[in-house]
C-alpha cells in the first residue's frame, strides 16, 4: 500500500527500468543555515518550541557525537561524508500549524496522493491512519480523533513533545541511548520529526498505523525519530514507507526507532524502504543509516520486525530486540535487494535476557548487478536466559556473476540450556527455472519477479495484506534489467 | 502447421540435430520415437526456444511464423506449449499463482482479457476434476515435493489451462502407471480438434494405444530416419529401433 502504491501499470508504462517515485515537489521551503554546530541544534529546538530539558538532551548528544568516530566495520564503501555540507532542517514554510487536513497545503497532499498514500480520511476502505513526514516535519496525521477515543495517541513526535511531554521524557532514549552509536547519536542531536504512538493498557489498535517519510529538499538530511509504546496487554501494527526524488547527490537518512512493549503487549513493525537507490552507474541515492531497537520489557511481550529493503544506495540497519521479560518473543523477517551498485549491510540483534525467551530470524538477501548484500546478525544469550531458543535462517539469492552475498552470524551463548540454531543457503536463479516460466508465456522479468517472490515468501507473508501485494510488485520492479 | 526444414543445432560445439525435416499439418497428432540420446528433447527445446542451443542451419515455422526468431514467451503466446520431460521446481511459488500468471500472460499475447483470481479458480477446478487430480495441487508450490506422476499431470493441467494449438509432449508418459497414462491421454484427446496439433515424444508404443497418432517418426542420431502410420509404432515395439531403421 502506501509506500509503494504506485500501480504496477503506471510504473511499467513509463518502463525505463527506473525509479518512479523520483519527482520533486515545488513548494516554498524554509531551511536552517547549511552545516552542523551547536547553533543549528539550538535552531532546530527553537523551531520546535521545545522545553529546556530536550534542548539540553540534544546538546549533550551533540557533544558526545563530536567525540565519536564514524563506524567502519560494516561491509559498505562510500566516500567520506562532509557533515557540514548539508541542511539539517528543511520545512514547508507555511507558518501556521494546520489544525486539520483541510488546512494542509494542497500541494503537499497532492504529493502524497501521487505516491499513492491514502491522505483523505474518507478512504476508510484502507483502514489505515497515516502520519506524513515531509523532509524535517510532519505535515499531517489522519484519524487522530478516532484513535483518541480509544485513548491511543498517534501524532508527530514534535506534537507529542508539546502535548505529552511526560511520556516523551520517560521513554525517549530509553531503548537507544544517545551515545549508542555514531548515527543514533547524531540523530539524537538533530532529529526533526517522526511519529509517536502510545497504546494504553489492554487496547487493541483498531487500524494499521503508518508513517510515510518523504525526503524532498536538496542537500538535506532526514533525521527522524519514532517512539512506540505499547502498555500491558495492548496490540499495534505499524507500517512505514519511504521515497525520495532522484538526485545526483547522496542524501543522508539517519533515523532512530524505539519500541517498548510491556507485559503481554505486541508490536508489529513493518517497513517497506524504497529510498532512491541511485542510478545504474551508482550515482546519487540515499545513505540509509538507521538504528531500530525494541525492548520487550514485559513478560510474554512480543516485538516483530518485518522489512522489505529495496531502495537506498547504502543500507546500514539492524532492527533488534532486547528480550528482557520472561517468555518474551522477538522476530526479524527481512528481504533486502541490492541491484546495480547498491550496498546493504543489514541484520538484527537478539538479546536473550529473560527466561524462555524465543527469537526467530529469517533473512532473504537478493543480489543483482554489482550489488553487495551482507547479513550481519548477533544472537546473544545471557546466563540467566534459561530455556532460551533462537532459530536463524539466512538465504541468499544471486542474480548474475558480478554481485556478492555475505553472511556474518555471531552467536554468543552463555547459557547451557539455551538452544541456538543457524541455517544458511546461497543459490542462483537457475536457467531451467527461467526457461520453464518463459515457456509458459512469462517474460524474463516476470519470471525473475515470480521466482524472487517465491524466494521471499516466508518474509512477505508476515506483511499486512495491503503491503504485501505492493511489496511483491516492488521486488519485481527493483530487479528490472537485472537479467539478460 | 508446423514445418521444420533441414534443421541443425548444436550444444557446446557438439552437433545434436543433424538435419530434421518434419511437417505436422494443423489438426494432426504426430509421434516421435527414438532411443535415448537421439535428440528428442533437444528438438523440443529448440522448438520452444531454450537458450544454449546454437541453430546452425535450417528453419522451423509455425503457421508461417519464424519460430526460431522468437522469444520463448512469444512462442508460448503464439500457441506453442512444451510439456517438460523433467518439470522444474519453483520453491515458494504457489502453483495457483503460477498457473494464473501463465494463463494471463498467454491471454495477453492473444489480446484476450485477463482472468481474475475467482474466475481462474473456477476454471482450474474444472480442469483438475477432468484430470482426476486433487485441488490440493493448486495450493502446493510448483512441482516441489511432487511425485514423478504428479509432476507429469501438472504439465497436462498447464496444457489444459493454456489451451495451446501446438503441444509438444516430451515423454509425458514416462514413469506413469497405466491409470495415470490413461488420464494423460484423455487430457490430450480432449484437446484434439481441427485447430490443434501435437508432437508426442515417447519411448513406448503403449501411450499410442490411447493417443492414436496420424503419423509416427523415428528419430535416431539427430535425423528422422523413418516415417509411417500408427502401425510403425507396433513394428518398433516388436523389432527394435536398429532393425526398423536399417
Ligand atoms: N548440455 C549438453 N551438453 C552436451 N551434450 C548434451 C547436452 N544436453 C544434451 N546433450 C547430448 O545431446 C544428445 C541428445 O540429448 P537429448 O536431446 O536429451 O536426447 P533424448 O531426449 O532423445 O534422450 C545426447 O547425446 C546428450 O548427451
Ligand atoms: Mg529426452
Amino acid at each position: 500500500m502506501a509506500a509503494v502504491a504506485e500501480t504496477l501499470e503506471t510504473v511499467q508504462a513509463a518502463n525505463d527500468g527506473g525509479y518512479k517515485w523520483g519527482f520533486e515537489t515545488d513548494i516554498a521551503m524554509e531551511f536552517a543555515p547549511k552545516g552542523l554546530n551547536e547553533d543549528i541544534v539550538r535552531f532546530i529546538s527553537a523551531k520546535k518550541n521545545e522545553p529546556e530539558w530536550l534542548l539540553e538532551w540534544r546538546l549533550k548528544a551533540y557533544a558526545m557525537w563530536l567525540k565519536m568516530e564514524e563506524p567502519e566495520w560494516a561491509a559498505v564503501k562510500y566516500p567520506k561524508i562532509d557533515y557540514q555540507d548539508a541542511y539539517y532542517y528543511a520545512a514547508p514554510s507555511n507558518k501556521t500549524v494546520p489544525k486539520s487536513l483541510d488546512e494542509v497545503d494542497p500541494e503537499l497532499l497532492r504529493t502524497y496522493e501521487k505516491l499513492g498514500i491514502p491522505v483523505q480520511e474518507q478512504q476508510r476502505l484502507q483502514g489505515i491512519a497515516v502520519d506524513m513526514v515531509f523532509d524535517s516535519v510532519s505535515v499531517a496525521t489522519t484519524f487522530k480523533d478516532r484513535l483518541a477515543k480509544e485513548g491511543i495517541i498517534f501524532c508527530s513526535i514534535s506534537e507529542a513533545v508539546q502535548n505529552h511531554p511526560e511520556l516523551v521524557k520517560q521513554y525517549l532514549g530509553s531503548v537507544v541511548p544517545q551515545g549508542d552509536n555514531y548515527f543514533a547519536c547524531l540523530n539524537s542531536a538533530v532529529f526533526t520529526d517522526g511519529s509517536f504512538v502510545f497504546i494504553p493498557k489492554g487496547v487493541r489498535c483498531p487500524m494499521e498505523l503508518s508513517t510515510y517519510f518523504r525526503i524532498n529538499a536538496k542537500s538535506t538530511g532526514q533525521f527522524e525519530r519514532t517512539l512506540i509504546i505499547a502498555e500491558a496487554g495492548s496490540h499495534v501494527s505499524y507500517l512505514e514507507g519511504c521515497t525520495a526524488p532522484m538526485r545526483d547527490e547522496n542524501q543522508m537518512h539517519a533515523a532512530v526507532v524505539e519500541l517498548v512493549a510491556m507485559d503481554d503487549a505486541t508490536i508489529k513493525y513493518s517497513t517497506v524502504q524504497n529510498w532512491y537507490p541511485g542510478d545504474a552507474e551508482g550515482k546519487g541515492g540515499i545513505y540509509n543509516f538507521v538504528t531500530k531497537r525494541g525492548a520487550c520489557r514485559g513478560a510474554r511481550s512480543k516485538i516483530s520486525w518485518t522489512q522489505v529493503e529495496t531502495g537506498s544506495a547504502i543500507t546500514w540497519k539492524y532492527p533488534s530486540c532486547m528480550l528482557l521479560g520472561d517468555d518474551s518473543v522477538g522476530e526479524f523477517y527481512s528481504v533486502a535487494i541490492t541491484n546495480n551498485h547498491q550496498q546493504a549491510d543489514t541484520g538484527t540483534k537478539m538479546w536473550h535476557v529473560g527466561k524462555n525467551t524465543r527469537s526467530t530470524i529469517v533473512s532473504k538477501g537478493i543480489s543483482a548487478g554489482q550489488g553487495q548484500n551482507t547479513y550481519r546478525g548477533l544472537v546473544k544469550v545471557s546466563p540467566k536466559a534459561t530455556g532460551a531458543r533462537n532459530f536463524t535462517q539466512c538465504d541468499s539469492l544471486l542474480i548474475g556473476d558480478q554481485c556478492g552475498a555475505h553472511t556474518v552470524p555471531y552467536i554468543e551463548n552463555r547459557c547451557a540450556t539455551a538452544k541456538v540454531e543457524h541455517e544458511a543457503t546461497t543459490s542462483r536463479i537457475a536457467e531451467d527455472q527461467l526457461f520453464y516460466c518463459r515457456s509458459r508465456g512469462l517474460t524474463q522479468e516476470e519470471a525473475v519477479g515470480l521466482i524472487v517472490n517465491g524466494f521471499c515468501r516466508e518474509v512477505l507473508k508476515e506483511l499486512p495484506m495491503e503491503f504485501a501485494v505492493e511489496a511483491q510488485k516492488l521486488l519485481a520492479i527493483s530487479l528490472e534489467g537485472s537479467v539478460g | 502447421m508446423l514445418k521444420i526444414e533441414g534443421l541443425t543445432a548444436e550444444i557446446d560445439g557438439k552437433q545434436i540435430l543433424k538435419g530434421i525435416d518434419l511437417e505436422v499439418p494443423t489438426g494432426e497428432i504426430h509421434a516421435i520415437m527414438g532411443p535415448n540420446g537421439s535428440g528428442k528433447s533437444t528438438l523440443s527445446y529448440v522448438l520452444s526456444g531454450r537458450e544454449g542451443y546454437e541453430i546452425t542451419g535450417g528453419s522451423a515455422t509455425y503457421n508461417g511464423l519464424d519460430l526460431l526468431a522468437m522469444e520463448p514467451e512469444e512462442r508460448a503466446g503464439s500457441g506453442v506449449f512444451l510439456a517438460f520431460q523433467y518439470p522444474v521446481e519453483l520453491p515458494g511459488v504457489g502453483n495457483a499463482n503460477f498457473l494464473r500468471t501463465a494463463v494471463n500472460a498467454v491471454r495477453k499475447h492473444r489480446g484476450e482479457p485477463e482472468v481474475d483470481a475467482m474466475q481462474f479458480l473456477k476454471l482450474a477446478r474444472a480442469k483438475i476434476k477432468a484430470l482426476q487430480m486433487s485441488d490440493d495441487m493448486l495450493k502446493r508450490n510448483v512441482n516441489v515435493g511432487f511425485s514423478g506422476g504428479e509432476k507429469k499431470r501438472n504439465e497436462v493441467l498447464q496444457m489444459a489451462l493454456l489451451e495451446p494449438t501446438l503441444a509438444i509432449l516430451d515423454e509425458t508418459d514416462s514413469g506413469l502407471d497405466i491409470d495415470a497414462l490413461k488420464i494423460v491421454a484423455d487430457g490430450v484427446n480432449a484437446m484434439r480438434g481441427p485447430n490443434f496439433s501435437s508432437l508426442v515424444i515417447t519411448h513406448y508404443q503403449r501411450l499410442l494405444d490411447y493417443i492414436v497418432p496420424d503419423r509416427v517418426h523415428v528419430l535416431m542420431g539427430g535425423r528422422i530416419v523413418k516415417s509411417g502410420g500408427p502401425e510403425l509404432a507396433l513394428e518398433l515395439e516388436a523389432e527394435g529401433y536398429a532393425k526398423v531403421a536399417a
